[in-house]
């Protein structure tokens, strides 16, 4: 139950200080955010370079990277995730603790970016696990990676604890190395394949311009 | 010391390798399959060439019919190079003699030629896949691959 932002206001001058229990908790758990220690390709150093003193992650309170997943609530795929690296990635995910999240970091990850029409690079790795927030950039600058935590802070803060532990979905299963790539291809339950091409917006014909001249 | 012409390394190497016959293609010495290991052993030993590096192994894919193996050497104890051999094979079914007994270095490179292009080598200590996993069917970099499709739909 929220309480009234005027009424808390008028009794914070009288030093009463009003909170609820969710408010109390998700206030600590979106400002000690503490991410896996993990880095794919070169976004890992945008995010390295994030963490250190120059845009300094610990403003945030996300300093702390947990080089184990059981201590890490925040997954940030910062880099390509090869069809060879996934079935490792999904593995470290399934094994972090509850609540959980993950910061999808770059074009790569989310899309596959320039290696999209590669044999060996998965297109986005939303495809196995669910993702909370996709940060756009080749590689995001620092300032991009900031603004995403900031977003996963307010996601974290508009849902009660409870809500985020009843979310939870269990393990994930993990991909096996088949012939071709990975079987399974994506796993139904988060991800389903987009009815239309991504590019097709590119491809819609255009009706053509009427010649000058011809009357409209 | 500098490295001759390549036009005077290669009657250089015809006169030690009697019966062996070369050519000259741009900057490559372009050597037959027979001859490779002939060649690279003179190359190596030979104290004015002392190719004792082999900076790169790779194959270049021509469809329909070539696969060329390419080779660069250098030497590190003479400060030279690089020179660049080259072998075309049958693209059907290439297969080349291993030159790690010559360059030991030469194993992983040619595990990776291997594994993307499909080119056998013989006399290889361990010649497996080394980037793809065991499984794998295909060699990717061949021009002819298709890679599959991520967004096939996925029985559920």
């Amino acid at each position: 139950m929220a309480v009234d932002e005027g009424l808390r206001s008028e009794l914070q001058k009288q030093g009463v200080y009003v909170t609820t229990w969710d408010q109390l908790v998700n206030w600590g758990r979106s400002n000690s955010i503490w991410p896996l220690q993990f880095g794919l390709a070169c976004c890992a150093i945008e995010m390295i370079s994030t963490a250190a003193s120059r845009y300094d992650i610990a403003r945030f309170g996300s300093e702390i990277f947990r080089a184990s997943p059981r201590q890490a609530d925040l997954m940030i795929v910062a880099g390509t995730v090869t069809k060879k690296m996934t079935p490792q990635v999904v593995r470290l995910y399934n094994q972090m603790a509850d609540p959980k999240y993950v910061i999808s970091m770059g074009a790569c990850a989310t899309s596959g970016g320039p290696f999209h029409t590669g044999y060996n690079v998965l297109k986005g790795i939303d495809r196995y696990i669910p993702v909370d927030v996709y940060i756009p950039g080749c590689p995001p600058t620092p300032q991009a990676l900031l603004e995403g935590l900031m977003k996963l802070q307010e996601r974290i803060k508009s849902r009660g604890f409870g809500a985020a532990m009843a979310d939870r979905q269990g393990e994930y299963p993990v991909p096996a190395f088949g012939e071709t790539g990975l079987k399974p291809k994506y796993n139904p339950e988060v991800w389903q394949p987009p009815t239309q091409h991504p590019f097709d917006y590119q491809r819609v014909p255009q009706p053509k311009p009427a010649a000058p001249g011809t009357p409209a | 010391m500098m490295l001759p012409p390549i036009e005077e390394l290669k009657t250089a190497l015809e006169q030690l390798l009697p019966g062996v016959s070369l050519s000259v293609d741009g900057h490559a010495l372009v050597v037959t399959p027979k001859d490779l290991e002939p060649v690279c052993q003179c190359l190596k030993e030979t104290e004015r060439f002392g190719l004792d590096y082999l900076a790169n192994l790779t194959a270049v894919d021509y469809p329909p019919d070539r696969m060329d193996v390419v080779y660069h050497l250098c030497s590190m104890a003479q400060k030279h190079g690089p020179v660049t051999v080259r072998v075309s094979l049958p693209r059907a079914n290439p297969v080349i003699a291993s030159v790690t007994p010559i360059w030991r270095g030469a194993e992983f490179q040619e595990r990776e030629v291997y594994d993307l292009y499909g080119v056998r080598f013989e006399g290889h200590p361990d010649l497996r896949r080394i980037l793809m996993w065991e499984g794998f069917v295909g060699h990717p970099m061949r021009k002819d691959y298709v890679p599959e499709d991520q967004n096939a739909p996925e029985a559920a």
